[in-house]
């Protein structure tokens, strides 16, 4: 299976602006001082080895949308964000597994920064593209409906020319999807939102974000660490700091670095991955979340270490 | 004279010993008029996301009735958890006893520079 990240950011798109190029610039051209690069390669080997990743590439800004590959000819991913965008133009240019290209979408909810991405996302446009979307919400396609509707966007839904089908899931009961066996959780969020497990072949993938974690209720926490259970990959939302999750944005239904680790080390998770990145965190400060989120693991272990990685947009994790 | 209560915590402060040490602590703060409460956690070696939430209830609580609270002698490693955490924003933290003393009440502070 193979993980790629298309839109790792939360809430809202976060470009990258022209003073925040020319700062990794700065850096990087004082860090370069004196040095010489013959080749790509060694300018490469530079930016990979010598330079921070805050100062060398960037997490990206497009708002949440996650491949799952696992190597169907039917395409997998979850979320509908900005992301969708890039994600649908890779997917067109890909050379065709099949003559009629099938998409399965997993809708965690239908917040703007989860769906935004959908009225550009190409595959929905084309005759012969079939889009499934699959998720816990009774009313995602009136979500949709509502977003393509004028005054808001151009093109109605009813013109589009691929095939949209929904496939409305009952929390807790798995479904056979391109080969996997995905199994969602009701997650406290406004609106409710839903988290998914994907299995395939004895690997698996949770992708559990827009999720809060209020810690007044044990039976809460176990119902997490059975839905992380052995996970090689656990994809989490880690917006806030544990104060802001407990204080000032309660109820914002977002969570910490802390809980993530927590739960993942009782779960026995392998790889646990930082995501739905605050919008206002530039790329310095999400790094230091990262290193931060890294040290805990460490103040935390009991048993088994868990990986900490922090999704960037253009991220892959093969399991 | 001393009007600080000092509650001295020991060992791991996470689910298991959240429940007890809440109610405990909530009983000193949630009284009339409020209350100042200095919490010694010099032997405290771990703090849990469960266990931070029990001083953010205590905090509130002893906020709202006009009460003061103060954690003192954090122990290195859960120095860095408050720090990861941010709960050094959350609740005020000191270095020793006697600085959490001295910022709720002078007398306090005497008393325990007089081995009270
Ligand atoms: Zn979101
Ligand atoms: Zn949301």
């Amino acid at each position: 299976m193979l993980v790629r990240f298309w839109g790792t950011r939360g809430s809202l798109p976060a470009p990258l602006g022209a003073a925040a190029v020319r700062e990794k610039l700065r850096e990087a051209l004082l860090k370069a001082s004196g040095r010489r690069f013959e080749t790509d390669a060694d300018a490469d080997a530079f930016i990979d080895l010598e330079l921070d990743f805050a100062t060398g590439s960037t997490f990206g800004g497009n708002s949440p949308c996650v491949e799952i590959d696992a190597g169907s000819d039917e395409f997998v991913f979850c979320d509908l964000g900005s992301g969708l965008r890039a994600f649908g133009n890779y997917a067109m240019a890909k050379p065709k597994r099949r003559k009629d290209p099938v998409y399965h979408a997993f809708v965690s909810h239908m917040h703007w920064d989860h769906i935004m991405g959908f009225p550009f996302f190409v595959p929905a446009y084309v005759p012969g593209h079939r889009t499934i979307i699959h998720g816990c919400h009774p009313n995602i396609e009136a979500a949709l409906r509502r977003q393509h509707a004028a005054p808001s966007f151009p093109v109605e839904y009813d013109q589009l020319g691929g095939t949209i089908v929904y496939d409305i899931m009952t929390p807790g009961m798995p479904v056979q999807v391109a080969g996997m066996t995905v199994h969602s959780i009701p997650q406290y969020h406004s609106g409710d939102s839903f988290g998914y497990r994907f299995e395939k072949d004895g690997k698996t993938v949770v992708y559990s974000t827009d999720s809060e974690h209020k810690l007044d209720n044990p039976e809460h926490t176990e119902a997490f660490v059975e839905f992380f259970r052995g996970a090689d990959v656990v994809i989490f939302d880690t917006m806030y700091s544990l104060a802001d999750a407990l204080t000032i944005r309660q109820d914002w239904g977002h969570s910490s670095n802390i809980v993530a680790v927590e739960l993942c080390h009782r779960a026995g998770v392998k790889t646990l991955c930082l995501f739905h990145h605050d919008p206002n965190s530039d790329d310095r400060a999400i790094a230091t979340l990262h290193d931060e989120t890294v040290r805990f693991e460490e103040l935390s272990r009991e048993s088994s270490p868990l990986r900490v990685l922090a999704a960037y947009d253009g991220m892959e994790i093969r399991l | 004279m001393a009007d600080v209560t000092v509650l001295k915590a020991v060992g791991r402060l996470d689910q298991d010993a959240s429940a007890a040490f809440q109610s405990r602590l909530v009983g000193l703060v949630d009284v009339p008029g409020g209350a100042k409460v200095a919490l010694d956690f010099g032997l405290v070696d771990y703090v849990s996301s469960v266990g931070l939430r029990t001083l953010m209830v205590a905090a509130k609580k002893s906020k709202a009735g006009g009460g003061k609270i103060a954690v003192a002698a954090l122990t290195p490693v859960v120095r860095e958890i408050f720090e990861i955490s941010r709960f050094n924003f959350v609740i005020p933290v000191f270095a020793d006893l006697r600085a959490s003393l001295l910022s709720m009440s002078a007398d306090a502070a005497v008393a325990f520079d007089a081995g009270g």
